[in-house]
Formats: C-alpha cells, sequence, structure tokens
C-alpha cells in the first residue's frame, strides 16, 4: 500500500552531475538550531557545553536576546577545565546543579557537545548518564552535539530528534497503525497539519518533538513516519531502528509538494484516493490563488542557492514547479540523495546542484551569473547587496511558518519581498 | 566552567577581528571550525559593513582532524595571497584550534610568505574580546611601524597627533572619530593616523612621526600607546572626552603636549550641554537615580557626567572588564557606591533591581534588564546591538557627544511637569503611571506592581489605608518606600503598618 510513485526521472538524472566542493565554509554550527528547539520544546533546556565563542553565537546568530531568560545556557570552559578531564567532569556537575536550582521547572536537560567539548572527547553521553542518574526521575538528561566539526546548521535538530528516539515509549506489537510528523513546525502549521490529518481520517497522529518532551509519541512496527524536514537523516535511521518505515514524498512545501506529502500518507493508511481529493481540494484552491498574487513577480526571474540549511532542494522545486523561477544553482550542505530523491526527480531538468562549499569561489559563480536573488546567510547578504546583488536571508526560511496549504503565499512572499522592495525604492 | 546566559564580550579572537576588519589591506587568517564563521553577521549585519570582513576560516571538521589540519591551514595562507593580496596578514587559532596545536606562527613562517605575517596568540580559555583587539592592534603596531619614521623638527609644521583605539563594531566610533579630528583642527593640531580604523599597512608604518598620541578607546589602544611610548617617545593623552568637563580637560592636555593655546577655543562654548542643563526645565533632573554600567572607560567617564553635568544621584557603577576594574573602583569611592565589576548579568540585573534607578546606562543587556524592570535606559557602551549604529551623526565624544548625551538619556525619563502631574492624580483612567512617560508611546509602559519590589519578608501586616497611600507613590520609588517602610516597622517591633508608619518612616528616611 505504500508503493512509491513511479519517478519521472532517475533521481538526480537529468540534473547536471552535483559540484562537489570541499573549501572554506559559510555556515553555522549545529548549535544554532537551540535557537528554535528551545522554544519548540517548552520544557526542556539546552547546556551547551562550550567556549565563550559557543556563547557569543547563540546571543548573536539570531538577535534571540529579546527573551528575557531563554531555555537555553553555556558552560564555558576555563583553562582550568582543559588541564584534566575528571576537573572537567566534576565542574559540569556542579554547574548543572546550579541551573536546576535556579531553574526548577525543567524537566528534560539536553548536555549539548560542541567543536572544543569534542576535541578534548568530554564525554557527554557518560556524563548525561551520571547526571541523569542523580536528577531522576524529576529530570531526565539526553545529550547530542551541535558541533560544527561534526554538524551544519539544522544537522544541530536532527541530532537533537535523533537522542529523543530511544526515549519514545515502545508501543506493542499489535498496536493499531500510528503516524509521525517529524521535524519541528511551527506550532500553527502542526496544529494546521493535525486538523487535515484527522479531516483526511487518519486517527494516531504524534509529532516528534512534541511540545512537551514529557508527552512523546510511542513507537513500534506499525508506526509509519512522515518528514517534514529534509535534513534529519540521523533521525530517520533511529526510528527505522525501532522498527518505523519512512513514507516517501515531495516534503510539504508549495501546492504540489504538501499535497504529495498528504496523500502519500493517506494512501499508506489506505484511505479512499477520492476521499483524499475532496478534502484537499479547497485547501488546494486557496493555496494556488495565494501564490499566483507573486507569481507575475517571480516568473522568469533566476535564483542562487548558497548552501544553509539543506531545504534548499525542495525549496527550489516550488519556486521552479510553481512560481515559473529559473534556477542557476542550488546550493546544499549536504544532499541526502535518499530522502531527496522524489525532490529531485522533481525538478526541472539541468539544474546545477552543489553540495559543500567553497565560498570564495561560489561568490565569484554569483558574480558571474547575476541571479536576481541570491538566498545566502546573514554574513554574506548585506555585502552583496552593496555588489548590487538582490539577497534573500536563508535563516527567514527556517524561523518562518513556511510549510503547508495556508502557509505557501507567504513563503513565495518571502521570496518576491526583496524583488518588491527594490522596485519601490527611490533613494 | 562559568555558566552564562548572555555575554558581555566575545572571545579574543572577535577582538582580533575587530581590528583587522576596521583596516585597509590586512587579512586574517583563522584557524577555526565552520561555525565561527558566524562572526562574519557582526559586522555586515550590527554595523550593516558593506564588504565581507577580511577573514578566512580553515573550516575543518570532524573527519580532517585525524588527518592533516595544517595543511588546510596552509593551503588557506596560499589562497589568501593570492586571492586578496594583502599588504599583511594576520594568523591565528579560535578556541576549538587553539586546542588542536596545529601553530599557525610555525606553519606560516615555513611557507616563506611574500607579505607580513603577524601571528596572534590569543588564549580562548583566558581572555575576551577588547583584550584580543588591543593585542593584535599592538602586535601589528610593533610589526609594522617602521622604526626609522620620526617626527620633523617642530618650527616647519602644525603640530601632528596619532588617533589610536577606534575599532570596526565600535560603539559609536565611526563619529567619536570625526568629531575628535574636528576638534583637533580648530586646536591648530594636525592627524597624522587614524588606527585600526580606517589605516592601512603603510600608515601604521608612518605612526612614529607623531608627537603624540591619543587614545580614545583604552580598551582597545593602551597597550598600543604603551609600545610607542617606550619605542618612540611619544606620550599619550589618555583623558577620554565624553561629556563637557572631560572635553575641556582633554582640549588642555592636548594642547599642553601640543605646545598651543587652548583658551580661545574652550571661551567659545562650543556645547549648548551646560546651558540646557541650567536652564530651568532641567531642574526636575536633580538626583534622578541612575545605574551606570559597561566596560570600564565608557561607566567611569558616563559617571562624571550623570554626576556632574546632569545632577544625577548615582546609584550603581559598574564595569564588565576587569582588566579597568581599578578605575571602576575609584570612580565609585568618588560616588560612595560599591562598585559591581562582573561579566555575570544575572548579577547585574539583581543589582539593578535591588537599586530601583530611575535611569540605566549601560549595554544591550542592560537595555533588556531595564525593559523588563519597566526602566528607561540609554546605551553608553559595547556590546552594541544594530539599534547603536544610527544613520545620522550621533558621537559620544566632544562637545557635540555631550549634546548628544543630554538628548539620549533625558529623553527617556518621565518629564518634569509630567511627573508631578502623575503624583498629583493618580487615578486618572487613561494618564496613570501604568501608561508610562506619554512622549514614548504604548509599549513603555510601567511594570507590574511586583517587578521591581524586594519580597516582603518581614512580620509587618499593611493596613488598608497604608497601602492604598502607598499605591499612590510613584511606581518608581514606589518598592523603595515599601521597602524602608517596612524595615522601620522590623526595627520598631510594629506588627501592623499604618498611615502614621509610613510617613514616619518617610520623615526617618529623608535626606
Amino acid at each position: 500500500m505504500n508503493a512509491p510513485l513511479p519517478l519521472a526521472k532517475e533521481p538526480g538524472g537529468d540534473c547536471a552531475p552535483v559540484l562537489k566542493e570541499r573549501g572554506q565554509r559559510e555556515v553555522f554550527c549545529g548549535l544554532t538550531g537551540i535557537i528554535w528547539l528551545h522554544r519548540k520544546m517548552q520544557d526542556a533546556f539546552f547546556l551547551v557545553v562550550g567556549s565563550r565563542t559557543c556563547a557569543h553565537l547563540m546571543q548573536s546568530a539570531a538577535g534571540v536576546m529579546i527573551f528575557a531568560e531563554p531555555r537555553f545556557a553555556t558552560a564555558i570552559m576555563e583553562e582550568r577545565d582543559l588541564a584534566g578531564l575528571a576537573d572537567a567532569n566534576d565542574e559540569l556537575d556542579r554547574i548543572v546543579e546550579q541551573l536546576l536550582a535556579r531553574r526548577p521547572d525543567i524537566k528534560t536537560l539536553f548536555l549539548v557537545g560542541s567543536c572544543p567539548s569534542e576535541v578534548i572527547k568530554l564525554d557527554l553521553a557518560k556524563a548525561a548518564q551520571r547526571l541523569g542518574g542523580k536528577h531522576a526521575p524529576q529530570v531526565r538528561v539526553l545529550n547530542y552535539s551541535g558541533s560544527g566539526i561534526e554538524t551544519t546548521f539544522t544537522q544541530g535538530e536532527d541530532a537533537c530528534l535523533a537522542s529523543l528516539v530511544p526515549e519514545m515509549p515502545a508501543l506493542p506489537e499489535d498496536a493499531p497503525a500510528n503516524l509521525l510528523i517529524v521535524g519541528s513546525l511551527p506550532d500553527i502549521v502542526e496544529d494546521q497539519f493535525l486538523r487535515l490529518f484527522d479531516q483526511l481520517g487518519i486517527a494516531n497522529v504524534g509529532s516528534l518533538p512534541e511540545r512537551a518532551v514529557s508527552q512523546l509519541p510511542g513507537i513500534g512496527n506499525n508506526t509509519r513516519y512522515l518528514l517534514a524536514q529534509p535534513f534529519l537523516g540521523d533521525t530517520a535511521q533511529a526510528l527505522e531502528g525501532r522498527g518505523a518505515q519512512r513514507i516517501e514524498a515531495l516534503f510539504p512545501f508549495g501546492v504540489e509538494g504538501t499535497t504529495d506529502w498528504l496523500q502519500a500518507a493517506a494512501e499508506a493508511f489506505g484511505i479512499d484516493s477520492a476521499h483524499v481529493a475532496s478534502i484537499l481540494s479547497p485547501f488546494q484552491e486557496r493555496a494556488r490563488k495565494a501564490i499566483a498574487h507573486q507569481r507575475e513577480r517571480l516568473e522568469g526571474r533566476s535564483i542562487f542557492f548558497m548552501p544553509d540549511s539543506q531545504l534548499e532542494v525542495p525549496l527550489a522545486r516550488f519556486l521552479a514547479n510553481e512560481l515559473g523561477m529559473v534556477l542557476t544553482e542550488v546550493g546544499t550542505p549536504y544532499l541526502h540523495h535518499n530522502h531527496l530523491a522524489r525532490e529531485l526527480a522533481a525538478m526541472p531538468a539541468g539544474v546545477q546542484l552543489s553540495e559543500g562549499q567553497d565560498v570564495d569561489k561560489q561568490l565569484d559563480r554569483v558574480r558571474e551569473t547575476k541571479p536576481d536573488l541570491t538566498v545566502c546567510g546573514l554574513g554574506l547578504a548585506n555585502p552583496l547587496e552593496t555588489e548590487g546583488l538582490p539577497t534573500k536571508w536563508a535563516i527567514e526560511l527556517v524561523f518562518s511558518p513556511i510549510h503547508g496549504f495556508d502557509q505557501a503565499g507567504d513563503l513565495a512572499e518571502l521570496f518576491a519581498r526583496p524583488l518588491r522592495r527594490r522596485d519601490v525604492l527611490r533613494v | 566552567m562559568q555558566l552564562a546566559v548572555w555575554t558581555y564580550e566575545g572571545p579574543p579572537h572577535v577582538g582580533a577581528m575587530r581590528v583587522a576588519t576596521a583596516m585597509e589591506g590586512v587579512h586574517y587568517l583563522l584557524h577555526s571550525p565552520q561555525g565561527d564563521t558566524y562572526a562574519d553577521l557582526l559586522f555586515t549585519m550590527i554595523e550593516r559593513r558593506g564588504k565581507r570582513p577580511p577573514v578566512t576560516y580553515t573550516t575543518f571538521q570532524a573527519r580532517d582532524l585525524g588527518k592533516d589540519t595544517s595543511q588546510l591551514f596552509q593551503d588557506a595562507a596560499t589562497d589568501i595571497v593570492e586571492r586578496f593580496q594583502p599588504d599583511a596578514m594576520l594568523v591565528g587559532a579560535s578556541c576549538t584550534a587553539e586546542l588542536i596545536q596545529d601553530d599557525p606562527a610555525g606553519l606560516t613562517e615555513k611557507m616563506g610568505l611574500p607579505v607580513p605575517v603577524i601571528p596572534l596568540e590569543l588564549p580562548s580559555y583566558q581572555r575576551k574580546e577588547h583584550w584580543g583587539a588591543a593585542e593584535t592592534f599592538y602586535q601589528i603596531v610593533r610589526t609594522l611601524a617602521d622604526k626609522n619614521r620620526t617626527t620633523a623638527p617642530i618650527d616647519s609644521r602644525r603640530p601632528l597627533a596619532n588617533i589610536l583605539g577606534p575599532t570596526a563594531l565600535g560603539f559609536r566610533h565611526r563619529d567619536d572619530v570625526i568629531e575628535i579630528e574636528k576638534l583637533l583642527g580648530q586646536l591648530g593640531v594636525d592627524v597624522n593616523v587614524i588606527a585600526p580604523l580606517g589605516a592601512t599597512a603603510a600608515d601604521i608604518a608612518r605612526l612614529g612621526e607623531a608627537d603624540f598620541n591619543i587614545v580614545l578607546y583604552p580598551e582597545t589602544g593602551d597597550l598600543a600607546a604603551d609600545y610607542l611610548k617606550r619605542q618612540f617617545g611619544q606620550p599619550a593623552v589618555r583623558t577620554v572626552p565624553i561629556g563637557v568637563g572631560a572635553t575641556q580637560d582633554f582640549v588642555r592636555e592636548v594642547a599642553e603636549l601640543a605646545g598651543v593655546d587652548p583658551e580661545p577655543l574652550l571661551a567659545d562654548g562650543l556645547s549648548h550641554m551646560p546651558w540646557w542643563s541650567r536652564s530651568i526645565d532641567s531642574n526636575y533632573l536633580t538626583g534622578k537615580r541612575v545605574f551606570i554600567f559597561g566596560d570600564g572607560t565608557h561607566a567611569v567617564a558616563a559617571a562624571r557626567v550623570a554626576s556632574e553635568e546632569l545632577g544625577f544621584k548615582i546609584v550603581g557603577l559598574g564595569c564588565y572588564n576587569r582588566e579597568y576594574a581599578r578605575e571602576v573602583r575609584k570612580a565609585a569611592k568618588q560616588y560612595d557606591v560599591e562598585p559591581l565589576i562582573t561579566d555575570d548579568h544575572l548579577a547585574v540585573e539583581k543589582a539593578i533591581t535591588e537599586a530601583q534607578p530611575e535611569l540605566v546606562l549601560g549595554t544591550q543587556m542592560e537595555r533588556h534588564i531595564a525593559k523588563r524592570l519597566g526602566i528607561g535606559c540609554a546605551v553608553v557602551s559595547a556590546p552594541v546591538h544594530v539599534q547603536d549604529f544610527p544613520a545620522r551623526y550621533s558621537p559620544h565624544m566632544g562637545f557635540e557627544g555631550a549634546n548628544v548625551l543630554f538628548d539620549e538619556w533625558v529623553h527617556p525619563l518621565v518629564m518634569g511637569l509630567e511627573e508631578h502631574l502623575l503624583t498629583m492624580f493618580r487615578d486618572d483612567f487613561e494618564f496613570n503611571d501604568h501608561s508610562g512617560p506619554s512622549h514614548l508611546g504604548p509599549g513603555h509602559n510601567a511594570p507590574a506592581e511586583n517587578a521591581a519590589q524586594p519580597a516582603n519578608d518581614t512580620e509587618a501586616v499593611w493596613s488598608e489605608d497604608a497601602e492604598k497611600e502607598l499605591k499612590k507613590i510613584p511606581f518608581f520609588v514606589r518598592g523603595k518606600a515599601r521597602r524602608n517602610t517596612e524595615t522601620f516597622a522590623a526595627e520598631r517591633g510594629v506588627a501592623t503598618i499604618e498611615l502614621e508608619t509610613l510617613y514616619e518612616a518617610k520623615a526617618h528616611y529623608a535626606r
């Protein structure tokens, strides 16, 4: 019942060969994911075990200082912690005591590894076990690595969610089939999807992560999961290790992606396709109407994606297929061929993909092709604007509600806005 | 280990970036993992710079660690020379690279690169951003200043000064420098070199030609000025010209070193600030309680202005950089407050809550604290935010800077007559202290009743009358009145606080 749709082309078959680059990269590390994860999981706290640089990154990366006291902090390692490992562990225990005394509301504490903690081989898994035993049952202590030597930007969320999978309650062999939506979504979008699955007739739907980490959904051999984000390779593997099966689909961006995503789930749960079509039709209509407003401005315009969040491929597919944009280069930090197979097949033929980065060479290509819009990181945007090249902050695509039918118009608008602004300004 | 939610200073390599980015033709090769590239956005976003910082990050990954990260470093050095053709190259390691001990200095030395290479040893686990900037600037000066270029005979020219310390991402550095250069021109002093901001390697080479140095930002310029004194015998002006009085002192100090007469310039009365402060409508500023926190230099300078030039009462003074704690301690003694030397913003928040100021002069951190407590705030020091790079010209130094200080510090306050009206007509349905200062618009509401209030842990109970009367006291002093009354009651064993107790306590604590 979960037969994959016949692919129009071989995955990536009609794309130009993927340009693999290995040079200087201009991307965030996985710690940055904490900025949205700590808002999503309201009973969790993230303690980065790292350096002053990590703490500085966290407060600079997204201007997050608007939050009174965030549910994250850094245990900054100092000279004396580096002298001997036993010392560092004692220090970590002391910091955790201090933190838990200050924030008795914490139910789950993530110890998050960083570049320096990885390099000195501070064993956070062991520390989590030790501290978990000490503070059970009030606090569960987990660990993952958000280090920049191992993770790029959104891979931090992948590592975090993967660390939650072993904590999910096991469902019995004869449990009724359940569905998991995997990947953190803004609450409003998650609620829209839950309503849609309900209307479609899929009953047991849970999310990873849930808003409360203490209420993780169950998992077993009858669990099917849908990836809501394209950057969750490790999480998917961990879920499959516990018996869950992935429902292959496009990612839910735009009408095409969202339709495919929901249809694939409905099919996996044996729901009548006519029923599915009748439920989805008004949503599709509404989304098409919203997208149409932006199509005029975006059609025929060229766009260049610098690697950032791994959202690049599905977003490029949306912009090409539904808004008529021309893809000059679609860069991504990591190309997950398996999870993106359907996306790559749905892309227009001959698109130049690139994986990894050599930032100066890539900027040379941007200058050469002069795209109408370049999607890039915060550090690169103003310099490109100064050179007369319009940009879109990639991080906005991670922080804004962009999934699903009712956000499709907003998603298109995010790309249209920089172009509209340039048309408006007379200074 | 230290538990930190927010930090006042970044790591020392960010200080080095502030120097490299400020200069022209200097490139910084930083051995670091990819995440450290976030630092670019400090300059391109917060400061809105239109160019990428001249920094190449080696961005080594876990898989490189077992192999040859030093090769990555050397390849990057070769690429930099080829692509950017810098006049000088800084090389160093960030916190992670420091641990893998690749020795950037030794690696580049072996390569024999065709440009001057300046190795930076910035211990990430001991030092912080300001120190990193000062050390980097010092190393650049030490390496590039030409020891054969010294002063020309004075009779054939105007006196020459170097301006030291301004960097990229500096708090109001862009405008301070313009203001001070103008002031020196009016005094008849020419500027030899401004550095690091806008300086090239060639500019650094001719630092020795100046008669003296002006250290505008001691946190970043002191080390270099000390070196120049040793090497070239150049004296340094270290008075920081923030406020009218300090600017006058500064002018006199410069004039003495330059051998010019400062009095004609000083007689001109170049700032509106003294009259703005003396005019009758500023009477209400008298004794306003102000809490000051920032880098040592800006905090001490702000305290002088607040006390001598605006007539505020200082109820707290501190800094986050221990290197300048001595100056802050000295000033705190003068203003009779306990100095607060800490880089823990939670300790600062606690101190502000307890001091119950009417105005906070601080950094971005204090701006957030003050916002939460519903207290007016003006930013006087780094760390900076995008709002601290205004489009308009707004120096904090010099005579124009003093005008800017008056405006920026006075505007967040509840204005004179408004303050009286708030006290007189407390029950007006739309004009009460919960609606906040009228000129600041919505979003500046007074905090919830108990936000800035000490916990009531005394035995005394408030009578209904006394409690009602307490609510008639303006919110910004209400907490203090409550605390004083409760202490007064406790000391006298009063079980119930009546109206009379409130007023007896008021008289007792009146000064």
